[in-house]
């Protein structure tokens, strides 16, 4: 399993990670960004149906047979790589990864209702969300409450995807009370989540509804190290750029070692988010029983790296940092954000001790 | 051009001339260098047959299967790894087949003479003297962390042969005898008590023109061939899970319910994670290599592993509690291998404070990823147009 890992990028994943980069420079600059993040909807219009319909990117985990591209999340992590780069606001970690996959393990090979709504997931014609606050790690059990608050992206969604008692459900979003929150992270917006009790039609029941739930979130959080990496990659790049042109005391001061250092620490740490992220992206794919592991590890780890690359941008960028007009602010609080997302680091590292038999003392 | 069915069928005949279960080791390897099978890059007629150095994996495996000996790579590593490629770079056909067949071979073991007490980081400042009389240079001096200089019968030198030239100009690069009477040899005691390395002190001794590599005055460039190969020996084999330090630290941990602390858990399970990252990170970088796209990651594994080394071993002394107050033994001795896994955790902690040392600080390292790797502005120097006697010292 882990012997036949493959970590490095195919020509077929360069070529989507360039569509998808070019369609986020040309659609979702930072300025554009930054002029929509303070109103009720941050996310650009229009751009949903680009990535997820015209390019096919929210069907890349779907099987052929149930309306996607039949691709893995080997793909579906790149198009996560661009999306932390240019920390853009989309559902795309939430209805393309989590629902999808849980809704995955629940289409057996086609037909019944969560076929059919995977089949609308994956053309990008619908969105939906898991009710879930988007702190939950994959070991977890969701709460079951009549009212969820945090819940990822359930602004935009279409069904709501809830873990009731009795199993798991897909709620119209029109029949549910959907409340905004302000985040922390302005481009992932979150929202307090009320649906009646006995509406919507029910997916599964017991365990396979628990497993499934549980199989989204892990995929989640295993393509939540790829964002991790591009948004670190991106304060890396645009702290060198701009530590290269910024002179102070007649040089530029990239050229200090104690700035150097930084900077080439950073890139240590980026080269290791790659390897992680990379990893936990093909035992996902692949269905390797190491994927837990995997996953826990590259969240562990590039969850650290995003903020620590975020926060280095910010300091090393002076009171220019410090600005709203630069995007070094959208990096940061997505990052911060992000480290909390599908399990904080320590809940990730209690699940490696347990899983390699590292106990904490009695 | 060479193939692997043919590297295959030449490997089964040396096999078949001189069966291993019943030649002498080095009558054997002597064999297997005449055949062209030792370096299967190299030129006919040097240890090779001018072949894809790849396919030298091809003739591994046959031999390997076929129970033959090996040259013990890890003993005779500087030679096989950085002298011989210099000295095929740059040395005269005589010099050549004098010295590449009993280096590969073993039985001449090669030694290097770069570092000094005053040039580490700085080699380029190196101030050992060589002056030209008659048909030999005479080199006066002192190197330092020598490894292999009491068991070496050769070594590559580099010395300064122009000190009025700016520092990385005057230097030239030799071929030096480790028997002649101007060399002394002394073992130098580490801070884990034993003696890995050696001084070399060299007073007069005579190198014929014969031995200098390269052009006098271009040492320096020489030197980038031996060094580049130096960096290079990464990369090959897969690492299991756990199979670094981090292995001995979690076992302890397993096995010694009563050593454990909520703190120290926290630390060991960041540490876990690092060296599994690590671990992702090699194996990547193996990846790339196979795939022909070699990346600049390996300036990320040796700082990588000196870190995690020096926290891993530092961690598990201080789990250890009374125990790790303990050291295997003092007594002085001469290894010839580093073990890193073999010795007690007191041991590792010692030896891995040369990690972020040898082969490159951690800080001069840390500069060429800034600057070459990211391309930030290099430090600002005073040294590159002063005549190397003019630089303070």
């Amino acid at each position: 399993m882990t012997e036949q890992s493959d970590l490095l990028y195919s020509e077929t994943e360069d070529d989507l990670r360039a569509t998808v980069r070019a369609l986020l420079a040309d659609r979702a600059g930072h300025q554009s960004l930054l002029d929509r993040i303070e109103t009720d909807d941050p996310y650009v219009p229009g751009l949903w149906t680009s990535l997820a319909g015209d390019i096919g990117a929210a069907g890349l985990l779907v099987p052929e047979k149930l309306g996607g591209l039949g691709a893995s999340h080997r793909e579906a992590a790149v198009v996560l790589e661009e999306l932390g780069r240019a920390v853009t606001p989309l559902p795309y970690l939430t209805s393309a990864v989590v629902a999808t996959e849980t809704l995955l393990a629940l289409a057996g090979e086609g037909g019944g209702p969560a076929a059919e709504l995977l089949a609308e997931l994956a053309s990008g014609r619908t969105v939906a969300v898991l009710v879930v606050p988007l702190s939950t790690a994959p070991d977890q059990e969701p709460p079951i409450a009549p009212e969820v608050a945090g819940v990822a992206d359930a602004v935009a969604a279409d069904v709501l995807l809830v873990p009731r008692a009795d199993g798991l459900y897909a709620v119209p979003a029109g029949e549910a009370t959907v409340g905004p929150q302000t985040p922390l992270d302005l481009t992932r917006p979150l929202a307090r989540v009320s649906t009646p009790p006995g509406g919507g039609i029910r997916l599964a029941e017991g365990d396979a509804a628990r497993a499934a739930v549980r199989r989204g979130l892990l995929a989640g959080a295993g393509l939540l190290a790829s964002e991790q990496l591009g948004l670190a990659e991106w304060c890396l790049e645009e702290t060198v750029r701009h530590t290269r042109e910024r002179h102070q005391f007649n040089r530029p001061v990239g050229s200090f070692q104690a700035l150097k250092h930084r900077m080439a620490q950073l890139w240590l740490d980026v080269v290791g988010a790659r390897a992680a992220a990379r990893a936990a992206a093909d035992a996902l794919a692949t269905g390797s029983p190491d994927a837990p592991l995997t996953v826990a590890v590259a969240q562990a780890y590039c969850s650290k790296v995003a903020v620590r690359a975020a926060e280095e941008c910010v300091q090393l960028h002076g009171g220019i940092g410090m600005t709203w007009e630069h995007p070094a602010h959208l990096a940061l609080k997505r990052a911060k954000s992000d480290q909390s997302a599908l399990g904080s680091a320590g809940r990730h590292q209690d699940a490696i001790a347990a899983l390699m038999d590292l106990p904490a003392p009695r | 051009m060479t193939d692997a069915e043919e590297l295959r069928s030449l490997t089964r005949k040396l096999l078949a001339e001189h069966p291993p279960a019943t030649t002498d080791r080095t009558d054997f390897l002597k064999a297997r260098f005449d055949a062209g099978l030792a370096w299967v890059h190299y030129p006919v007629g040097l240890g090779g047959l001018d072949a894809p150095r790849a396919l030298q994996a091809v003739v591994d495996a046959e031999l390997a299967a076929a129970g033959a000996p090996d040259n013990d790579p890890r003993r005779i590593g500087i030679g096989l790894g950085m002298a011989a490629p210099t000295l095929l770079a740059y040395g005269s056909d005589e010099v050549k087949s004098r010295f590449l067949r009993p280096l590969w071979v073993g039985e001449e073991v090669w030694c290097q003479l770069f570092s000094e007490p005053g040039a580490g980081s700085d080699l380029a400042a190196l101030g050992t003297r060589a002056v030209r009389d008659g048909e030999d240079w005479v080199i006066d001096g002192q190197k330092v962390w020598t490894s292999s200089a009491h068991i070496a019968r050769w070594a590559i030198l580099i010395a300064r042969t122009d000190p009025d030239a700016p520092k990385h100009r005057g230097i030239t690069y030799f071929v030096c005898d480790m028997t002649d009477p101007g060399v002394e040899v002394r073992p130098l005691r580490q801070i884990t008590g034993e003696a890995e390395f050696n001084e070399v002190f060299l007073t007069g001794v005579r190198i014929p023109d014969a031995h200098c590599l390269g052009e006098v005055g271009d040492g320096w460039r020489v030197a980038q061939t031996t060094l580049m190969n130096e960096r290079v020996s990464i990369g090959g084999a897969r690492i299991p899970r756990e199979g670094g330090m981090i292995g001995k630290l979690a076992t302890t941990w397993r096995e010694r319910p009563e050593l454990r602390t909520h703190e120290l858990h926290r630390r060991l399970l960041d540490l876990w994670v690092d060296a599994e990252v690590a671990r992702f990170t090699g194996e990547r970088l193996r990846q790339q290599l196979v795939a022909g796209q070699p990346g600049p990651e390996g300036s990320a594994m040796k700082l990588g592993f000196a870190r995690l080394n020096q926290a891993i071993s530092g961690l598990e002394v201080e789990l250890l509690g009374d125990e790790g107050l303990l050291y295997g033994e003092w007594e002085m001795r001469r290894p010839e291998l580093v073990d890193f896994t073999g010795r007690d955790a007191g041991y590792r902690y010692l030896r891995s404070k040369g990690n972020s040392i040898e082969g490159g600080t951690s800080e001069v390292l840390l500069n060429i990823v800034a600057e070459r790797v990211l391309g930030l502005p290099p430090e600002p120097r005073n040294d590159k147009d002063v005549a190397w006697k003019d630089l303070t010292r």
